[in-house]
């Protein structure tokens, strides 16, 4: 199965290519679907009722698994979830059970959510998502708002300040219970470290002028910002504590800086004569390169998938959009859905962004880069941006 | 199917049988699920996640209880503006608008500038917060950036006017603090903006 979900996206790529190359002959200046139409695997799934039910179906669809009748179904997932949740997975193909297993303890969500990362280990050979946690900035209609940290599905959201002040871009310490966010409850935009195990939390960068977009290093070791300090919003590198800190870029105003998952690089937004650009920088200095995102104007929010490959971005044409390119530049990026501040899951195939409702409010959604299916998640208060998926 | 359906049961009834009975061969795997806790991978001693009070009390909005930078620690320019007043509705009638996407500042908005700086010049110990801000199109943290630059911007030109940036604060609110909350051009035009808040020396001092 592995093999021909690479075979899949390996087509992808290649028709991509295809794409590329006749789209510059022609000089037409239209996104090219890297990613291909990767059809969804067609799932059957029996005897699951209320929140298993639901988190099952939430879970699969956003990495890329579709429902139909069990005639119709590649494999037949059944089981129960009166008591405990038990399952099993049939692989009509083949004939045979290929998974079988009951879970115990925590909660029927829980367990649900376990069940389908069990399910996705056992077809795709890849960890699932579904025990994973994202961090978030939840706006009352004031402005102000507080950072918040849920399941990936927005489910069981817990408020972690109560600073009533602008709140904005959570970011994960990698493989721990600890943010990096940025408050105003001090007056000024400060970014704070904050330990959700023990509570504590306290100001790293707290510089005149802005101080904001915190990335954590994939050793955490580091930390890559925004400051204004010098007279313009440049990226800036310290170590996990705030000290040693480092100007990156000198250019007229950056924003949104992340990490490659080799910590060799920081892709950030920027701006050169006036137009935006997506551009990288060594995390130890040097000069910056910028990206070929043409086809789509005005890109900003990068986000580098974990394993390297590609880097999701938020494109301004009207409306925003998301968007997925190669990180390598080799081929124009692909517009995904409408919305904002994609960040990937640590599976580097599901992203979490937020897109507005007719309201204009924000809602975070799950989206499935390589099926562009997409789910909202459970609300929090007001209006919820700035996902953040831990890692 | 309907031949699976039959027999699940069965399995789990045997695989329940087995596992009662310590065959080490059940076919259907228990997975016991921890409680709620150390959900992300956990530091040492994670538990569950605060809630919002346990935090609260560390968060006083005047900063005092919050623990200053261990590195850097470069506040020394904050400090200068600490516990000064705000008096908001002085300059008001001075804000600076902007062009969409743009910080540049506008040939007509040098009248503004000028009763900026005229003000800060009849009153040496006054200083300013320069706030700048965005309408809603552009992502948060780019506006969060224009916003700055745009003030940024304004301390250039008041700098021109011999105005010392050192008695000048910048602050950005990127789009979350519109003036107008409509979703149109004249609203988007209002809150394109520069505001200017007079800041004067705290009573007594």
């Amino acid at each position: 199965m592995k093999k021909i979900i690479l075979n899949f996206l390996t087509l992808g790529l290649v028709a991509g290519a295809l794409a590329g190359a006749r789209a510059e002959d022609i000089n037409i200046e239209k996104p090219i679907d890297i990613l291909g139409q990767t059809k969804p695997i067609p799932v059957s799934l029996d005897g699951f009722s209320g929140e298993a039910a639901e988190v099952l179906k939430f879970d699969l669809y956003v990495q890329g698994f579709s429902f139909v009748a069990p005639d119709a179904a590649q494999y037949q997932i059944s089981g129960s979830s009166a008591g405990d949740v038990t399952g099993r997975v049939t692989d009509k193909f083949a004939k045979r059970v290929i998974l079988s297993r009951s879970y115990n303890g925590a909660s029927v969500r829980r367990q649900a959510h376990a069940f389908a990362d069990d399910i996705v280990q056992t077809i795709l050979n890849k960890p699932g998502i579904g025990q994973t946690k994202i961090a978030f900035k939840a706006q009352a209609p004031t402005g102000n708002g507080e950072i918040y940290v849920a399941d990936f599905d927005g489910h069981n959201a817990v408020a972690v300040t109560s600073d009533n002040a602008i709140v904005a871009k959570p970011a994960w310490v990698p493989g721990k219970l600890a943010l990096y966010y940025t408050s105003y409850a001090r007056g000024n935009p400060d970014i704070f470290y904050h330990s959700l195990s023990s509570g504590q939390r306290r100001v790293i960068a707290g510089y005149s002028g802005l101080n904001t977009s915190a990335a954590v290093s994939p050793d955490g070791s580091k930390v890559a910002m925004i400051l204004s300090k010098s007279g313009s919003p440049n990226v800036w590198v310290c170590n996990a504590d705030g000290s040693n800190l480092k100007r990156l870029t000198t250019g007229l105003e950056d924003s949104s800086p992340c990490w490659s998952p080799d910590g060799q690089w920081i892709c950030f937004a920027t701006k050169i004569a006036e137009r935006r650009r997506l551009a990288k920088v060594s995390a130890s200095g040097g000069p910056i390169k910028t990206f070929n995102t043409s086809g789509a104007p005005n890109p900003t929010e990068p986000d580098w998938s974990p394993d390297g490959k590609w880097i999701a971005f938020t494109r301004q044409a009207g409306d925003f959009e998301i968007c997925v390119m190669p990180a390598d530049g080799s081929l124009a990026p692909s517009v995904l859905v409408a919305g904002q501040n994609p960040s990937w899951a640590p599976n580097s195939r599901t992203l979490v962004f937020n897109h507005r409702t007719p309201g204009y409010r924000q809602v975070l959604s799950v989206l499935d880069v390589f099926t562009k299916q997409y789910k909202d998640c459970q609300r929090a208060n007001g209006s919820d941006s700035q996902p953040a998926w831990a890692k | 199917m309907k031949m699976n359906k039959l027999v699940f049961p069965l399995v789990l009834a045997l695989a329940a049988l087995m596992a009662t009975t310590g065959c080490k061969k059940g076919f259907t795997k228990v997975t016991p699920l921890p409680g709620p806790r150390a959900m992300v991978g956990g530091e040492t001693g994670g538990e569950t996640l605060p809630s919002a009070g346990t935090i609260g009390g560390e968060t006083p909005s005047t900063g005092t209880g919050v623990a200053t930078p261990t590195g850097g620690g470069a506040t020394a320019n904050l400090d200068e503006f600490e516990g000064m007043v705000k008096d908001p509705a002085a300059l008001a009638a001075y804000t600076v608008h902007f062009k969409f996407d743009s910080a540049v500042v506008q040939d007509n908005e040098q009248a503004n500038i000028a009763s900026v700086a005229q003000a800060l010049t009849s009153d040496t110990n006054a200083k300013l917060l320069i706030e700048g801000n965005c309408d809603e199109r552009g992502t948060e943290e780019y506006n969060r950036s224009l916003g700055e630059r745009r003030a940024l911007a304004l301390r250039e030109a008041l700098a021109k006017l011999n105005i010392s940036p050192d008695r000048i604060r910048t602050i950005s609110y990127g789009k979350d603090k519109p003036a107008d909350p409509g979703h149109d051009e004249a609203a988007w035009a209002k809150n394109r903006r520069g505001d200017f808040v007079l800041l004067h020396p705290k009573a007594g001092v």
